[in-house]
């Protein structure tokens, strides 16, 4: 019974006290902690420099991270950067990196009507904050500038493209000129281009027709220009030989160029009176609903030969799947690196990456376009002995070298 | 002339292209933005012709009375659809006659077709009238109908519950299913590569069941499954896709510098 007493007074002891412990107000230490003792170090030789090689609107922040980031009190969280137009403010919050950051790009808008305007030569004033995980306790640096940005005429960081770019035109005016006074030119034979005639052969003899897919590139896609090449010799045997030719495009312009290519093809085959102008015709510009409308071509028609040359994506499989089920001769050739495999396991012959632009100059066997063919292989002769001395100067640390080559954005 | 005009702005703009590259300034970008504004310009004339041209061969299709010639009067019926939808709006409680009035605008599309396609002129005449009529009836429609109306020059017609539902649940789940195939295609693609017919292709079997296992903890020695297939994809294989991507990197500044100098001439035809 005692027992049961102590147990329930002990129970009420603990209740109240609870309670008492919600009631009673804290207790206050009567230390007083020095608040100044919390504040981080500020950062130091900060230095602010217009960003370089661009269209200007751009300033570069660099620093030297505060004492207690990494160290000392270790309570910096990060880099708070503010800018104003003038010494004296306001000053307003341009971006934060985390703490152990040095460096803070400020690229801004150039619409004068953006909140992220940033004005061309106009000067400007920086201010670092260290911040702390209390964003009140910050500590902020000096006023630094003034700086202006402004845009440069020449991208210095892209002068090894320039030389390359200039070298590699020298090298095609040269052979293009060797050409001309009838040096004779070897090109490898490309299986691929050999190929159309005999399909466009094939189409005669069964008399179905021909399937020319330009893919999902813009007129603007080099590769869909050399596809262009390559559909005005086809388009001519084509008319030599009065076979059928579709061309369902994808895109409007490509249809304008392409219907322009093939008329000029029939027009120089002697045969005006044969051009369609249907036969190059518009499709769609949603990417399955264009594969559905070709499927439905190739299993309509059953065309004996089809032709990939052009930039394609997912479809590329769909396309060639469908024309291998159809039972047609198919060629293709694109520089989408990833469509690629597909295309060599679903097509007959099959113009890997450069050799589509090959085709245009091997089909024509004009001297001029040999010509820069060899240009090409001159310069990928240059590239794998840059890239073997570039290993070499890697590994030995010749990076006097490996600098020569970096191109900086 | 009628040639060298256009070769000579090619060379213009190609070799503006080419220096704009390397100079970064704002007045240069200004340059090339409005340039790259030109290409939307011309695409939406050329938009135009390429609808023209979808016309056109769809009602050849169905004049020639050729196999899938009935697709053609789903195609165009579907285009047309669409671009009601789009225009249009719902602005009272209910649809009120907007249905009948896409049957009808539907009706006279269809007769326009039939118009063209026809070559009797008593068929010729049957259709005029026909098309003619179902276009007053959508007019009148239109005009007595206050359940919806039309917004030619505002977005709110893409707002059209009718457009996102033929959108979302009609146009979506088939672009989808296009999509999907690919999953068959791909099996039947990789049957045929990886067949053992010689000594290369049996290697690229063996190479191909390495990667695809690569992910497979099942198997024994799954770490060192994992080790092979990534150094067949990181080392052979992107050396490999280096060389083809230098080797297109130079095609294409070989073909860009035909083009700018007027070597390569085929894409403006008579090459």
């Amino acid at each position: 019974m005692k027992h049961r007493f102590l147990i329930v007074g002990l129970l009420l002891l603990f209740g109240l006290s609870s309670v008492w412990a919600q009631t009673e107000p804290p207790v206050v230490d009567s230390m007083v902690v020095d608040s100044t003792e919390l504040f981080p170090a500020a950062v130091s030789d900060v230095q602010v420099v217009d960003k370089p090689n661009d269209h200007g609107h751009a300033v570069i922040v660099t620093w030297e991270t505060s004492a207690d980031d990494g160290g000392g009190k270790n309570n910096v969280l990060r880099y708070e950067i503010f800018y104003s137009t003038s010494f004296d403010g306001p000053f307003d919050s341009v971006g934060a990196v985390p703490a152990g950051t040095g460096e803070f790009r400020h690229i801004g808008s150039k619409e004068p009507l953006d909140s992220a305007f940033v004005p061309d030569y106009t000067d400007l004033f920086y201010q670092i904050d260290a911040v702390t995980a209390d964003p009140t306790i910050r500590t902020t640096s000096d006023v630094l500038g003034p700086v202006q940005c402004s845009g440069q005429w020449f991208n210095t960081g892209r002068i090894p493209v320039l030389v390359a770019v200039l070298i590699f035109g020298l090298l095609t005016a040269f052979f293009v000129l060797s050409a001309k006074r009838g040096k004779k030119l070897y090109v490898r034979p490309i299986g691929g281009i050999e190929a159309v005639d005999d399909a466009i052969g094939r189409a005669t003899e069964m008399g179905r027709p021909i399937l020319y897919v330009l893919g999902l590139g813009s007129a603007a896609d080099v590769a869909t220009i050399a596809s262009f090449t390559i559909l005005g010799r086809v388009a001519k045997r084509v008319a030599e030989y009065q076979t059928e030719l579709i061309v369902p495009t994808y895109d409007p312009i490509v249809m304008s160029v392409a219907q322009e290519v093939v008329k000029s093809s029939y027009f120089d085959a002697g045969r005006p009176e044969d051009f369609k102008e249907d036969c190059v015709h518009f499709v769609t510009q949603s990417q399955f609903a264009y594969v559905a409308a070709v499927n439905g071509i190739m299993l309509r028609e059953l065309p004996a030969t089809c032709v990939y040359m052009g930039k394609f994506f997912a479809e590329s499989l769909l396309l060639a799947e469908t024309g291998s089920l159809a039972g047609s001769i198919q060629i293709s050739g694109t520089d989408e690196i990833a469509q690629i495999p597909f295309f060599i396991v679903a097509c007959d012959y099959t113009l890997i990456g450069e050799e589509l632009y090959a085709a245009s100059a091997y089909l024509g066997r004009e001297p001029k376009l040999l010509g820069s063919l060899k240009a090409q292989d001159w310069a990928k002769a240059a590239f794998v002995a840059l890239a073997i001395v570039g290993l070499l100067a890697a590994n030995f640390e010749w990076f006097e070298f490996t600098t020569l080559f970096q191109v900086i954005d | 002339m009628r040639r060298q005009i256009p070769f000579g702005l090619v060379f213009i703009f190609g070799i503006f292209m080419v220096f704009q590259f390397f100079v970064p300034h704002e007045k240069s970008e200004w340059v090339y933005e409005f340039l790259l504004d030109w290409i939307i310009v011309i695409g939406i004339f050329a938009l135009a012709l390429g609808i023209w041209s979808l016309f056109k061969v769809s009602v050849e299709k169905i004049k020639q009375g050729k196999e899938g010639g009935n697709y053609s009067y789903i195609t165009l019926v579907g285009l047309y659809m669409m671009v009601a939808f789009g225009f249009t709006q719902q602005t009272g409680e209910g649809w009120g006659l907007y249905f009948l009035w896409i049957m009808l605008c539907s009706a006279c599309i269809v007769s326009l077709m039939r118009l063209r396609a026809s070559t009797d002129s008593g068929k010729k005449r049957m259709w005029a009238l026909a098309s003619v009529g179902f276009l007053v009836a959508a007019v009148l429609v239109a005009i007595f109908d206050d359940a919806w109306a039309f917004f030619l020059y505002t977005p709110e017609g893409l707002e059209n519950s009718m457009f996102e539902i033929f959108f979302d649940h009609i146009m979506m789940p088939i672009l989808a299913t296009m999509f999907s195939l690919l999953a068959f295609y791909i099996a039947s693609a990789a049957y045929r590569a990886f067949r053992a017919r010689n000594v290369l292709a049996s290697l690229l079997l063996l190479a191909a069941l390495l990667v695809m296992s690569r992910f497979n903890p099942v198997i024994p020695g799954a770490e060192y499954v994992a080790n092979a297939s990534n150094w067949l994809m990181n080392v052979p294989n992107l050396a490999a896709q280096r060389a083809i991507v230098i080797g297109i990197g130079l095609g294409i500044v070989g073909t860009a510098l035909k083009i700018i100098l007027g070597i390569e001439r085929g894409y403006m035809g008579r090459g």
